[in-house]
C-alpha cells in the first residue's frame, strides 16, 4: 500500500464496515477498510437479509424504519444481484393472545406512520396458502424488504472504493486502537479515527465491549416459486427470542428472487464451533413445519452457520468508546445489521463530522453500557 | 414383475422395460429434463445423483432426480423449466 495513514480506518468488512466505509468516503474522508477474510463473511452471511421495522423499543424502531428508508432510497441502485425484494413481512399470529399483540403492533406503527394491515384467518390463509390451518390471522408490513446480504455488502464496499477507499483483505490485526491498526505481517496504518465493526469479533479487538456471539442456523431450499410470497415470522418469536440466556428456534421464512426459501431461526449462546448442530436444525425445522407442513416436502441445498454480535439490551453500540479518544464502536446488531447498516453508517458520520443526525443518537452510544456498569 | 412399464412423459404415454430409470425413459421419449435459470437444455450428468442436472417433477413433486428414480406404472413424468 502506497500510503498508510487515512483519515478513517475500519476493522471490518461486514456490511456494517462498508456501510461506513462507503458514507464515510461519500464524505471526503480518506478511508481504509481492514478484514482477516473477504467481505460479507462473517454475521453478514449468517444474516436472512431483512430489511424491517421493529418496536421492541422506540429506539430500535428509529433506527430501523431511518435504516429502512435509506435502503428505499438505495434500491433503485442496487445491482440485481443484491435481489432486493419488497416482498413484505406478516407477523403470524397463532392464538388471540398473539392476535392482540397484532392490534398494538398495528397501532404501534400507525402512530409512526408505517402502514400495516391486520390479517383475518381467512386473509393469511388467501394471502399464504401454505401455512396451517387454524392460524388466528397476522399483520402485514407492506414496506418490509429482503436482500441477500453478501452481494448488498459487495456493492456498499465496491461503491467505497469507487469514492476512493482503500480495502485490505486476508489480513489479521495484532492491536487496535490508540490512532492506529497493527497487522500481524508488522504493517501499521494510523488514522485519527478507527472503527471497531467487526461483529462477533468486536469484543475479542477492544476487551470491555458487553458484545457476545449469538451462533445462528440458516437452511435453504431448491427453487420452488409461488410456494411462498412474503416474509413469515411467527409472533411466538417475541417469547423466544427475547430470551437472552437460553437456546432458541422460532419460525421465519423468506421468498427470494431466485425461488428459493430460506428458513431460519435459531439463536444459541456460548456455541464456538461454527459445525452444524443437528440438534438446532432438527428444532428449527420441526418448528417451520408446524406452521408450514408443506416445507417438509422440499428439498434443503445448503444448511450454514454464523455468528451474529449480541448486546444485553438489544440495540447496537455506534459512537465513541470511552477511553480511547480515537476508537468509535459500529458493532452489536445481531440480527438487524442488515436492516440498520445503513442508518449506523450515516449517524456514525454524522457524530464524527459534526453533522446533525437525523434520529437521537443517545440509545445506542457505547457509554450507555458503561453507566449500566457504573450502576451495578 | 411385468416386463414393460407404461407411464407419461409431458403428456405423451411411453413404454420402458421394467427397471429402466426415469432419466433413461426421458431419453427415449427425446425430451428435455429441463432448462436451466439463464436457458439452456440439462439432462443427466453424472447418473448417479450427485449433480441434480436431471432434475424432473414426477407426480407433481418438483426436483426429482431422474437418474435416481425407476419408472413406475401411470407416473407422471414432466421436465421442468
Amino acid at each position: 500500500m502506497a500510503n498508510t495513514t487515512y483519515d478513517v480506518v475500519i476493522v471490518g468488512a461486514g456490511i456494517v464496515g462498508a456501510a461506513c466505509a462507503d458514507e464515510f468516503a461519500r464524505r471526503g474522508l480518506r478511508v481504509a477498510v481492514v478484514d482477516r477474510d473477504v467481505v460479507g463473511s462473517g454475521a453478514t452471511a449468517a444474516g436472512m437479509g431483512h430489511i424491517v421495522v421493529m418496536d421492541d423499543s422506540e429506539a430500535q424502531f428509529a433506527l430501523t424504519r431511518y435504516s429502512q428508508q435509506l435502503w428505499q432510497a438505495l434500491r433503485n441502485e442496487l445491482p440485481a444481484e443484491v435481489e432486493y425484494d419488497q416482498c413484505g413481512t406478516i407477523w403470524v399470529a397463532a392464538d388471540e393472545e398473539e392476535m392482540a399483540e397484532v392490534r398494538r403492533k398495528h397501532d404501534f406503527y400507525a402512530d409512526r406512520g408505517v402502514p400495516t394491515e391486520i390479517l383475518d384467518a381467512k386473509r393469511l390463509k388467501q394471502s399464504e396458502p401454505n401455512l396451517r390451518d387454524g392460524l388466528q390471522g397476522g399483520l402485514l408490513v407492506p414496506e418490509d424488504a429482503v436482500l441477500y446480504p453478501p452481494c448488498a455488502a459487495r456493492f456498499l464496499m465496491q461503491r467505497a472504493q469507487q469514492r476512493g477507499a482503500e480495502l485490505v483483505l486476508g489480513a489479521s490485526l495484532s492491536a487496535l486502537g490508540k490512532g492506529r491498526v497493527l497487522l500481524s505481517d508488522g504493517l501499521q496504518l494510523t488514522a485519527e479515527i478507527i472503527v471497531n465493526a467487526a461483529g462477533a469479533w468486536s469484543a475479542e479487538l477492544t476487551p470491555g465491549i458487553d458484545v457476545k456471539k449469538r451462533k445462528g442456523h440458516l437452511v435453504i431450499t431448491d427453487r420452488y416459486p409461488a410456494f411462498l410470497r412474503h416474509q413469515l415470522v411467527e409472533l411466538g418469536y417475541l417469547k423466544s427470542a427475547h430470551s437472552v440466556a437460553s437456546d432458541s428456534v422460532a419460525f421465519n421464512v423468506q421468498p427470494r428472487r431466485t425461488g428459493q426459501i430460506l428458513i431460519g431461526s435459531s439463536r444459541q449462546f456460548g456455541a464456538e464451533h461454527k459445525e452444524v448442530d443437528q440438534q438446532m436444525i432438527v428444532r428449527m425445522l420441526q418448528r417451520a413445519q408446524e406452521y408450514m407442513p408443506a416445507l417438509g416436502q422440499l428439498s434443503a441445498i445448503r444448511i450454514w452457520t454464523g455468528f451474529r454480535a449480541a448486546t444485553p439490551d438489544k440495540l447496537p453500540l455506534i459512537g465513541p468508546w470511552p477511553g480511547d479518544p480515537s476508537l468509535f464502536l459500529a458493532t452489536g446488531h445481531e440480527g438487524l445489521g442488515i436492516t440498520t447498516s445503513l442508518a449506523t453508517a450515516r449517524i456514525l458520520v454524522d457524530q464524527i463530522t459534526g453533522a446533525n443526525p437525523e434520529i437521537p443518537i443517545e440509545p445506542y452510544l457505547p457509554s450507555r453500557a458503561s453507566k449500566e456498569h457504573a450502576h451495578a | 414383475m411385468p416386463d414393460q412399464v407404461s407411464l407419461k412423459v409431458n403428456g405423451a404415454s411411453i413404454s420402458v422395460p421394467s427397471g429402466t430409470t426415469v432419466a433413461v425413459a426421458m431419453a427415449l421419449a427425446g425430451q428435455l429434463c429441463r432448462t436451466s435459470v439463464t436457458g439452456e437444455p440439462r439432462g443427466p450428468l453424472c447418473g448417479m445423483g450427485i449433480c441434480f442436472e436431471c432434475r424432473v417433477t414426477i407426480n407433481g413433486i418438483p426436483h426429482c432426480r431422474s437418474c435416481q428414480s425407476p419408472c413406475e406404472p401411470g407416473m407422471e413424468v414432466a421436465s421442468e423449466t
